[in-house]
C-alpha cells in the first residue's frame, strides 16, 4: 500500500480500485437549463448558466478522511458526460460499458435516462453533430481512412495550464476585474462592445457559479462536522470547511488552501466543458512555495502535512478518468489518463534563477510515493538545475513506469520566444499534455488532430490512390513506378502532402467557428490572460496567444522509407522502383531478399548517420513548411507537434507495408523515436538523430528511449543517466522519457496479466497500467529496441 | 593509412570510465581459448557463416565477383585466398547468414566517427578506448588516430594484452589517459598452454610501463579452477605489487561468445569453461580489496 499516512493509503487505495463510471447529473442538469434559457439569453450568458446551474445543484462528494474536496461526477472515478458536445448513442453507452479496454460501466436506470431525456433533445444539437454535418466528402474520406484525426470531434478545446493569478486573487476580486472591464466599454466606438459585454457577463456568472460552489463544500463539511462523532475528523471537516470558506471567493492564505484553491479550478474548468487534456497547474512547485514558506516559518506547516496536503491532491487528478470517448477519438487516445501534467524544477519564473526549491523535492517524493498514473509528472532541467534533483528524479523514472519524463527548459522557452512569446510570458512557459508547449495562463493552444505521415507518402507513391479504402483520397500525380529520380519522389511527397494538410484546415477552420459560435468556455476565460481585458472567449482568441497546432505521427518512418528508395533505387541501383513498390504493395511476401536489404542494408534514421537523417529533416520540413504560421480562425497561428499518444498505433493499422520493410498494419513509431529495431548504433546516436530535428521551431517533440533495468542497477548508472538526458538537452533536445524494463517480463505480463496488475508503462506522453492497453499496443512496446550499456564482454 | 576495425560502439560502460566509445582494433597476437570475440583474432577481414540460418539459396556463390565461394558437402565454403572482402555476398544473403566481419578506416574517418558522441563524453566525462583484438598491434594507425583524437581533447583509454614490442608503448604513452592492462596469469607455463604466448613480454612491459607517468588498472580474466585458485591469485598479487598499481578490474568469465567459433569455422575447444561463483569472486576481490587495491568485479 503506497501513501505516507494511513489516510493517504486509504484514499488512494479507493482511487485505483474503483471501477470507472459514467454519471448523467450533468447531462440532466445542462438539458433542464438549456430547455428553460435557449434563445431567451445570448450563447455565452447560456454557457455561464449551464455552468453555474451544475455547481449549484450538482451533489457533492466529500469522502471519508479526505482534506481536499471536490469530484467531476457524483463519487470518485465518474465521469460526467457532455452531450452539448458529444451526444452518444445508446449503443455507445452499451460498448462502453461492456468493452474490455476503457470501460465505463453505465446504470440501467442511466442509459434509460439518457434515451428518454438526453439523447431526443442533444441529437440534432450537439457540436459532433454540426461537426460532421458541415464537414466535406474529401474530409470525411480522409478520416475514415486515417490520414489524420479531429480532436474536436467528441471534445472541446483545452489543452490549457495555469499560471499562478488565482494564488493571488480569489474569484471576488476577478469579479471586481470584470466589472471593470464592463465599465470601460466604449459603445461609441466600439462596434464590438455589446458581444464583449455579453461575454463577461457570462465571465461574472461563471466566478458566481465557483463561489457557489466552494460555499456549498464550506456548508456541508460544517453539516458533516456537527454529526461526526469521532473528535479529529471533526476537526478536520470544520478545517476543510474554513478553507472552503476563504478560497475560491478569495486568495488562499494557507498552504492547504493554495492546494484546494487549484482543485475548485480545475472542476470548474473540467466541467465546465470536457476540455482535451484536462487542465494542469503548470508550475505548481513555483506557485505554492511562497505558501509553504509561510507555513513553516509561522510553524503552522511541516515537511510530512504539507506532503500528505499534495498525495491528497494527486489522488485528486487520479480520481478523474478522461471523458469516454469512442470510435476514432478512442483509438488515438485509448487511456483513461487525461494528461493533466504538472512542471517541477525549471527556472524560476520571476528572477530566471534556478527554480529548484524544497518543494520541487517534496513533488519528487509524492511521485514517488504516489506511483500513480494522473497526474502525469514531469520534470524541468535547465542547465542551472541542480545535480541532486536530476540524479534523485533518474531514480524515480528508473523504477520503470515512466514517470518524471525529462524537459529541457531552456529549450522550452526558446521554443515560446520563436513562437513570438514576450520574454516573460515564455518565463512561466512550460509543457503540458503529453509534450506540448505553452505560455500558461495566457495562451490556448489547441490541438486539432494527429497527422499520419508514412500514409500520406503511400498516396504519393500510388498516385493518391488507398489500397485500403479503395478510394482516391490524393491529387492524381504520376505513379511512382515513372519516378526516374528522388526529386520526383519528395515533389510528389510535398504536394500530397499540401493536398491533404489543406482538407485538414478547411475542416479546422469550420470547427474554430462553431465552437467559438456556440461553446464559449466562460470560465476558462476569466483565468486565461487577456480574455477579460480584450471582453473576449477563450473559444473565440480571447487569450494572448492562440495556436493550434497538428501533430506529425511516424516520421521515422517516412525518414527510413525515403532511405530505402534514394539508397537503394537511386544510388546504388540494387532494384528499380518498379520492384521495391511491387515488394511493398504484396507486403514483402516472396520478397524476402528486398525486404531484407531496405531493413537491413540501408541506412536509418536513429543511428546518428547523416544520410537517413537528412531524410528525416527533409521529411520534418515538408511537413513544417505546410503548416507552420497558417493563419487560425481567431488570429492565431497554425504550429507543428510531433507527438503520438497511442495514435501511432491505430496509423500504423491503416497504412499498409512500407517501402522500409515494415509491414503492412504494424505500429508505426512514436514520436520522434526510430523505427523499432532500425536503431543499432546505441541510445547515443538515437538523441544524436533526433537532436538533428529543429525542435525549437515545433511547439512539442517526444522521444522515448527503452533502457535495460540494468543501467539503473549498475554503479554509476543514475550518473550515466543523468549525463544522457544532459547531452540531449546540451543538443537542444525537447523531451525524453524512458522505460525501464526487461522484455521478459513484459511478455510474462502479457501471459498472466492476473500476475502483473500494478505494472505501469510509458506509453508516450503519458504512463498506463499494462492491462489496459490492447494487445497491439503491448505488442508496440514490447518490440521497441531496448538500450542497454553496451559491453562486447 | 587504414586500420582494420572489427567494431565501434558508443554508449560503452564497460570499457574505462564513464560513457565511451570503444574501438575494437581487428587483429591479436594472443590466442585465448577462451576469448569472447574469437572474430577479433584474425588482422584479415572474413565472413561469419550462420549454417542455421542459412536456406542454402546459393545466391552468395551466384553474385560473389571473385567466384570465391563453393558448396561442398553440405557446407559453404569461402576460399579466403580469391575473397577480396566487397561484403556482396552478405548484402544478398536473405536470411543475414553470411556477415562480413572488418572494416577499413582512415584515421579521418576513425576520428570522425569517435566525436560524434564528444558531446556524450563532455556530459559524463568519458572518451574513447581502444580495444580488440590487440589495438598496438596497428600501432602506426593507432598512434595516428590518438594524436588526432588528443587534438580534440578526448580523454583517451588503451585496453591491451600487454603483448607488443614496448617500443610501441613508448610511442603513445604521452597520449594515453589510462590504460586498461590485462593479465590473464602469473604462471607462464598456464599462460603458454592457454593464450599461446609466454606472458614474460607482457609482465616486463607492465613494469616499465608502470614507470611511467599514466595510470593503469589492471584487468583479470577469471575463469573457475582455471586461474581462480589461491597460488594463481597470489601470483597476480605480487606482479601488482611490483608494478605499484593501485586499481583492479576482475572481469568474469562468460560463454555469449560462444556460438560466434562455428561461425567463423573454429573449434571452441573448451565447453568447460565455466563462470566463477560470485561467492568465489567475492572471496576474490576481498583478497585484493585486503591488500590495499580499488577492486571491482567488472569493467
Amino acid at each position: 500500500m503506497r501513501g505516507s499516512t494511513k489516510r493517504t493509503r486509504k484514499l488512494r487505495e479507493i482511487s485505483i480500485t474503483s471501477q470507472p463510471k459514467i454519471s448523467l447529473e450533468r447531462a440532466s442538469i445542462l438539458t433542464d437549463t438549456y430547455k428553460r434559457h435557449m434563445g431567451v439569453v445570448e450563447t455565452p450568458v447560456l454557457r455561464a448558466l449551464s455552468f453555474k446551474n451544475y455547481l449549484e445543484k450538482r451533489s457533492l462528494y466529500l469522502g471519508e478522511d479526505e482534506l481536499i474536496v471536490g469530484e467531476k461526477g457524483d463519487d470518485c472515478q465518474t465521469a460526467p458526460t457532455f452531450p452539448e458536445l458529444c451526444c452518444h448513442t445508446v449503443e455507445d453507452l452499451d460498448v462502453m460499458d461492456k468493452r474490455q479496454y476503457i470501460s465505463f460501466k453505465v446504470s440501467p436506470e442511466d442509459k434509460r435516462r439518457h434515451q428518454e431525456e438526453i439523447i431526443p433533445y442533444w441529437h440534432d444539437k450537439s457540436m459532433r453533430f454540426k461537426i460532421l454535418k458541415n464537414m466535406t466528402n474529401d474530409w470525411k474520406d480522409c478520416y475514415e481512412a486515417g490520414i489524420f484525426t479531429e480532436f474536436m470531434e467528441q471534445r472541446a478545446p483545452g489543452h490549457t495550464v495555469a499560471d499562478d493569478k488565482f494564488y493571488k486573487k480569489g474569484f471576488l476580486d476577478f469579479k471586481k476585474d470584470i466589472e471593470e472591464a464592463i465599465s470601460q466599454l466604449d459603445f461609441l466606438n466600439d462596434p464590438e462592445a455589446l458581444n464583449k459585454r455579453t461575454q463577461l457577463e457570462a465571465m461574472m456568472i461563471s466566478c458566481e457559479a465557483i463561489i457557489a460552489y466552494g460555499k456549498r463544500y464550506a456548508d456541508l463539511a460544517r453539516a458533516k462536522a456537527e454529526s461526526e462523532i469521532e473528535p479529529l475528523r471533526k476537526k478536520e471537516l470544520l478545517w476543510i470547511a474554513s478553507n472552503c470558506d476563504v478560497v475560491p471567493a478569495n486568495k488562499p492564505e494557507t498552504f492547504a488552501q493554495a492546494v484546494q484553491m487549484y482543485w475548485f479550478v480545475h472542476i470548474g474548468v473540467t466541467t465546465e466543458l470536457n476540455t482535451w487534456d484536462a487542465f494542469s497547474p503548470g508550475r505548481l512547485d513555483q506557485y505554492l512555495y511562497p505558501f509553504y514558506k509561510k507555513g513553516i516559518s509561522e510553524g503552522t506547516l511541516n515537511r510530512e502535512a504539507a506532503q500528505e496536503i499534495l498525495e491528497c491532491l494527486w489522488i485528486k487528478f487520479n480520481n478523474q478518468p478522461a471523458p469516454p470517448k469512442v470510435g476514432i477519438t478512442l483509438k488515438e487516445s485509448a487511456t483513461y489518463t487525461d494528461f493533466a501534467n504538472i512542471n517541477t524544477g525549471g527556472l524560476d519564473p520571476y528572477t530566471g534563477e534556478d527554480g529548484v526549491n524544497q518543494l520541487s523535492y517534496i513533488i519528487l517524493d509524492v511521485m514517488d510515493e504516489m506511483k500513480l498514473l494522473q497526474p502525469s509528472s514531469n520534470v524541468q532541467i535547465s542547465k542551472k538545475t541542480p545535480k541532486e534533483f536530476l540524479l534523485r528524479a533518474v531514480e524515480i523514472s528508473g523504477k520503470g513506469w515512466g514517470q518524471p519524463a525529462f524537459y529541457n527548459t531552456e529549450e522550452l522557452m526558446q521554443e515560446l520566444i520563436n513562437a513570438g512569446k514576450s520574454l516573460e510570458d515564455a518565463m512561466f512557459g512550460g509543457a503540458s499534455g503529453c509534450v506540448e508547449t505553452g505560455a500558461h495562463g495566457r495562451e490556448a493552444y489547441i490541438l486539432t488532430g494527429y497527422f499520419n505521415m508514412p500514409k500520406v507518402l503511400e498516396l504519393a507513391l500510388n498516385d493518391g490512390f488507398d489500397q485500403q479504402t479503395q478510394k482516391q483520397l490524393g491529387l492524381r500525380l504520376p505513379y511512382g513506378r515513372e519516378f526516374n529520380t528522388f526529386e520526383d519522389v519528395v515533389i510528389a511527397f510535398k504536394l500530397q502532402m499540401k493536398h491533404f494538410i489543406d482538407i485538414k484546415i478547411k475542416g479546422n477552420n469550420m470547427i474554430e467557428r462553431l465552437f467559438g459560435e456556440h461553446m464559449p468556455a466562460t470560465f476558462l476565460s476569466v483565468i486565461t490572460e487577456d480574455c477579460i481585458k480584450r471582453g473576449k472567449d477563450y473559444n473565440a482568441g480571447g487569450a494572448r496567444y492562440n495556436t493550434r497546432y497538428i501533430q506529425g505521427v511516424g516520421i521515422g518512418n517516412v525518414a527510413d522509407s525515403l532511405s530505402a528508395i534514394k539508397f537503394n533505387v537511386f544510388d546504388k541501383k540494387r532494384f528499380a522502383m518498379d520492384e521495391l513498390l511491387t515488394a511493398a504493395s504484396k507486403n514483402f511476401k516472396g520478397y524476402d531478399l528486398i525486404r531484407k536489404i531496405v531493413s537491413k542494408d540501408t541506412p536509418k534514421y536513429g543511428n546518428d548517420d547523416d544520410y537517413a537523417d537528412d531524410l528525416m529533416i527533409l521529411a520534418f520540413n515538408v511537413f513544417y513548411d505546410v503548416i507552420n504560421n497558417r493563419p487560425t480562425v481567431y488570429g492565431g497561428t497554425y504550429r507543428i507537434d510531433m507527438l503520438p499518444t497511442t495514435c501511432h498505433v491505430y496509423f500504423g493499422s491503416v497504412t499498409g507495408a512500407t517501402v522500409n520493410g515494415r509491414l503492412a498494419y504494424q505500429p508505426l513509431p512514436d514520436g520522434i523515436s526510430p523505427e523499432k529495431g532500425a536503431d543499432i548504433n546505441g541510445p547515443t546516436a538515437v538523441i544524436k538523430s533526433a537532436a538533428k530535428m529543429n525542435h525549437r521551431i515545433t511547439g512539442g517533440t517526444l522521444l522515448n528511449q527503452r533502457f535495460s533495468p540494468s543501467i539503473v542497477t549498475m554503479e554509476k548508472g543514475l550518473e550515466h543517466l543523468s549525463a544522457y538526458i544532459r547531452a540531449y538537452f546540451e543538443m537542444q533536445g525537447h523531451h525524453i522519457q524512458f522505460n525501464v524494463f526487461d522484455q521478459k517480463l513484459l511478455i510474462e505480463a502479457q501471459k498472466n496479466p492476473e500476475d502483473y496488475t500494478n505494472l505501469i508503462v510509458r506509453v508516450a506522453g503519458y504512463s498506463d497500467h499494462f492491462n489496459n492497453l490492447d494487445r497491439a499496443l503491448q505488442d508496440e512496446i514490447i518490440n521497441r529496441t531496448e538500450q542497454t550499456f553496451r559491453s562486447m564482454l | 593509412m587504414k586500420g582494420t576495425i572489427l567494431n565501434i560502439q558508443r554508449f560503452s560502460v564497460h570499457d574505462g570510465p564513464n560513457i565511451r566509445t570503444t574501438v575494437f582494433l581487428k587483429g591479436c597476437p594472443l590466442r585465448c581459448e577462451w576469448c569472447h570475440n574469437p572474430e577479433s583474432l584474425k588482422h584479415q577481414k572474413e565472413i561469419m557463416w550462420d549454417k542455421s540460418s542459412c536456406v542454402f539459396c546459393m545466391k552468395c556463390i551466384e553474385v560473389c565477383p571473385c567466384h570465391a565461394i563453393t558448396f561442398d558437402s553440405g557446407l559453404i565454403i569461402t576460399n579466403y585466398e580469391q575473397c577480396e572482402h566487397c561484403g556482396d555476398c552478405s548484402l544478398y544473403c536473405q536470411n543475414s547468414a553470411r556477415q562480413l566481419v572488418g572494416k577499413d578506416f582512415t584515421v579521418d574517418d576513425l576520428v570522425k566517427e569517435v566525436l560524434k558522441d564528444k558531446i556524450i563524453f563532455q556530459q559524463s566525462g568519458g572518451g574513447v578506448t581502444f580495444s580488440g583484438g590487440e589495438p598496438l598491434a596497428q600501432i602506426d594507425f593507432l598512434h595516428e588516430s590518438m594524436k588526432s583524437l588528443k587534438e580534440h581533447d578526448i580523454h583517451i583509454a588503451i585496453d591491451t594484452s600487454g603483448y607488443t614490442p614496448y617500443d610501441c608503448f613508448e610511442r603513445i604513452i604521452g597520449l594515453t589517459d589510462l590504460f586498461l592492462y590485462d593479465i590473464k596469469m602469473s604462471d607462464d607455463v598456464k599462460h603458454q598452454r592457454y593464450t599461446g604466448v609466454s606472458n614474460k613480454p607482457i609482465i616486463d612491459n607492465l613494469m616499465r610501463l608502470s614507470k611511467e607517468k599514466v595510470d593503469i588498472i589492471l584487468r583479470l580474466p577469471i575463469l573457475e579452477g582455471i586461474n581462480d585458485t589461491d597460488q594463481d591469485i597470489n601470483g597476480i598479487l605480487k606482479i601488482a605489487d611490483k608494478a605499484c598499481i593501485s586499481h583492479i578490474s576482475i572481469l568474469p568469465y562468460h560463454s555469449i561468445g560462444q556460438h560466434k567459433y562455428p561461425k567463423l569455422g573454429l573449434v571452441y575447444r573448451y565447453d568447460s569453461f565455466k563462470t566463477p561463483s560470485q561467492d568465489n569472486l567475492e572471496k576474490i576481490k576481498n583478497i585484493f580489496d585486503k591488500n590495499g587495491y580499488k577492486t571491482q568485479i567488472g569493467g
